[in-house]
């Protein structure tokens, strides 16, 4: 089963390596794994998409917190979330084809973001499983190209009050 | 604010080590790492053991942390100075062995260049490090060495690599030490569940066929007094792991010896029928376990370990208790109300120890390395630092030196690094001047570190090294004789050993050999006499004996094989 992990890691010299070798090292499955600035200047927010039985998983988020640099570790697969995954697809058009992809990219809420004479660019944002639909909806017309951003993952709620509360040093 | 002089990155470095209290450091100097000698040079408060390969200085550094308890230090410059660390490093990690590496590294401006000696040793040992700092900025410094010393000293103890380019040591600032630091991302929990503590202790009372299963935690966190109480207090039975030995006393009725893979029958018979198995301490390797599914199965499991990921990593436990493995066992000490009659559990034990005995062919004249460890362990009676290598030697050390102290069996365990005993040796000499220290290896591991006899000669070490010699590397060969069709693929070093004597008296030891029963305890006699420099002994012994009882890799206690009734058949 896949897992939404997000964890909150020093933004240090090597701390993205350092989750990544331990996948490696571990033989863990690594689906997607993102990284970016949170509100605060020297933390980081990772959000990784991983599977295995709960065995596996509960080694998972064991080895994440026993990383130095990791501060806090969540798994968001029990919690209500906000998941989102941007795809950018460059498709192939011909005459006839082209105003039936401007119609899948407005139904899939898109944007076209390039065109040129052979070929269509949609930017496509959403939970993957919207991204999965889309890219089966689109690979007839023949993908030429694709980038996934990776999932990044929030618990819905008290995001603000919640990272101020994992900081507090009480809770660390 | 008082006024704040600068100081030059080496000076500052050696100020932080005089704060840890750092007494010896291990090493060996290069380009990026002469600023830093410079400095050591006018340094007077530790000492610095130069090592002659910076594999010896690690397993030195271990050696020292594991007999003493304290952090090990080590210091190399980059490159090939670093790579040649990274065996120690591994070793360490694996037993949780705290030492710090403080590693040099090319100026920052060149990091990355494929500059002259340099090495990504933080990417190197990245999977085989506690954790690890590159050093960008001579201010982190005070900063980053007090992280290192604490990350690797607390919780699970570990190794960790601190690495410094040369220009960073080559630049000056002032002096700023954290009093205090905090790492948000390491919190090691030591206080055990109040709830689940008491859920232990009622199991344990309850039990009608309980077992301690005792790992080296229990020595790491000085719990040997405790683990003693517990364990007289109610009559249970020890079995210990490699690394756990010392930390009850072997000469105990209490004591089962080892458990696992060359572990005692009886140890594995126990383990395999208990009802109630309390690990403490131990993290459950396929050493010791076997094939996972048949591992005491059907009995409750309760595992107390300061590693979380300790926890149901291999085995499923029951009751997990993350926390100070003394703390737990006191608090579960003072919590058991009284024990339940266990006498027939104990008759069932006695029983398999009667069944099957440790034994080895005493008739036919011939040494075996079985009585050398017999002798040893009778002249020293426990009051000795045993450092071992790894093979059949090291099997037969657990199983018949009689081990009644914590941190007096020094061994490589989770990696299984041969050529650790020499060095690790020398750094136990350091730590250690109440008692003997014996380094016990095969010809074949003696071999891969004996550079480091050099420095033990140097310093006057008085180390008795002994080498048990058959002529093959054993272990391989007992897995090739048994496992391989009886081929004995580059295992037989009869035609390539050297002469050891004369390689022992060429370095500067006084150097004894025998391959004869009556010689043995009259050479101890002389090597033993012998108290201001090492010495070195041979004993020659049978070339083809097996390590027996042997549990097969992933096999369970049902495949035990107990001896070898014709070359090609075992039962």
């Amino acid at each position: 089963m896949k897992h939404t992990i997000s964890l909150l890691v020093e933004n240090t010299f090597g701390a993205f390596d350092r989750v990544a070798t331990m996948f490696s090292a571990k033989g863990f499955n690594l689906h997607s794994i993102s990284i970016g600035e949170t509100e605060i200047r020297d933390i980081s927010r990772m959000t990784i998409v991983t599977s295995g039985d709960d065995q596996i998983i509960d080694q998972v988020v064991k080895q994440l917190n026993r990383l130095v640099d990791t501060i806090k570790v969540v798994d968001l697969t029990e919690h209500e979330k906000t998941e989102r995954e941007l795809a950018l697809i460059a498709v192939n058009y011909q005459k006839g084809s082209l105003e039936e992809l401007k119609n899948i990219n407005d139904i899939f809420r898109g944007s076209v973001v390039d065109i040129n004479n052979k070929s269509i660019t949609l930017e496509i944002t959403g939970p993957p499983a919207k991204i999965n639909a889309a890219v089966n909806v689109l690979m007839p017309y023949g993908i030429k190209e694709m980038a996934r951003s990776g999932t990044v993952a929030m618990k819905r709620g008290e995001q603000v009050k919640q990272l101020k509360k994992d900081l507090d040093p009480s809770n660390l | 604010m008082v006024n704040k002089t600068k100081l030059s990155g080496a000076e500052i470095f050696f100020e932080c080590l005089r704060r840890e209290n750092v007494e010896i450091i291990f090493g060996y100097p290069g380009g990026a790492t002469l600023k830093i000698y410079e400095q050591l040079h006018d340094v007077n408060f530790l000492k610095h053991i130069l090592a002659r390969h910076e594999q010896g200085a690690t397993h030195m550094a271990e050696g020292y942390a594991k007999a003493t308890g304290k952090v090990g230090v080590v210091l190399v410059t980059s490159g090939p100075g670093a790579t040649n660390t990274v065996t120690g490093i591994a070793d360490a990690y694996m037993d949780s062995v705290p030492i710090v590496v403080f590693t040099g590294q090319v100026p920052t401006s060149l990091i990355g260049n494929d500059a002259f000696q340099e090495a990504d040793i933080i990417g190197i040992t990245r999977p085989i490090t506690k954790h690890s700092f590159l050093v960008r900025d001579l201010a982190e410094l005070p900063a980053t060495i007090r992280k290192a010393f604490f990350i690797a000293f607390t919780g699970r103890p570990g190794p960790v690599v601190v690495d410094l380019p040369k220009d960073i040591i080559g630049s000056s600032c002032e002096f700023d030490y954290p009093e205090e630091i905090n790492i948000r991302g390491y919190k090691p929990t030591y206080d055990g569940h109040k709830n689940q503590i008491k859920k232990a202790a009622k199991k344990i009372s309850e039990a009608e066929k309980p077992l301690l299963y005792v790992g080296g935690g229990v020595i790491m966190a000085n719990a040997s007094n405790e683990l003693t109480s517990l364990a007289r207090d109610n009559n249970l039975p020890v079995a210990m792991t490699l690394q756990g030995l010392g930390a009850f006393p072997g000469t105990d009725k209490l004591s089962l010896g080892m458990l696992g893979m060359h572990g005692t029958y009886w140890a594995n018979q126990a383990v395999n029928n208990c009802d109630v198995l309390v690990s403490l301490g131990a993290r459950f390797d396929d050493r010791v376990t076997g094939k996972v599914a048949t591992f005491a199965r059907g009995a409750y499991k309760i595992h107390v370990d300061i590693d979380p990921t300790a926890i149901d990593k291999n085995v499923l436990v029951d009751l997990p208790i993350v926390g100070d493995v003394k703390q737990v066992i006191t608090e579960l000490t003072a919590e058991i109300p009284a024990q339940s009659q266990i006498d027939n559990w104990w008759k069932q034990i006695e029983n398999w120890q009667q069944e099957c005995p440790l034994h080895y062919e005493t008739e036919d004249g011939q040494l075996r390395t079985q009585y050398v460890l017999e002798r040893i362990s009778d002249r020293t009676r426990g009051n000795a630092v045993i450092v071992t290598d790894v093979g059949q030697h090291q099997m037969w050390t657990a199983q018949y030196y009689k081990f009644t102290q914590p941190r007096t069996l020094l061994t490589s365990g989770g990696l299984g690094t041969m050529g650790f005993s020499v060095p690790a040796a020398i750094g136990a000499a350091f730590g250690v001047q109440d008692k003997p220290i014996i380094s016990i290896s095969g010809d074949g591991g003696f071999q891969m570190n004996m550079q480091e006899l050099i420095t033990a000669v140097a310093n006057k070490l008085p180390i008795k090294f002994i080498i048990i010699n058959n002529s093959f590397l054993g272990m391989v060969r007992q897995w090739q004789e048994l496992f391989h069709a009886g081929k004995y693929s580059f295992t037989d070093l009869s035609q390539s050993n050297p002469d050891f004597v004369k390689l022992g008296e060429a370095l500067g030891l006084p150097s004894f050999s025998t391959d004869r029963i009556d010689k043995v305890d009259t050479i101890l006699e002389k090597a033993f006499a012998i108290q201001d420099k090492p010495v070195l002994i041979e004993f020659k012994v049978v070339k083809e004996e097996m390590v027996f009882p042997m549990v097969p890799s992933g096999g369970s206690i049902s495949d035990i094989m107990v001896k070898r009734l014709n070359p090609k058949r075992v039962v």
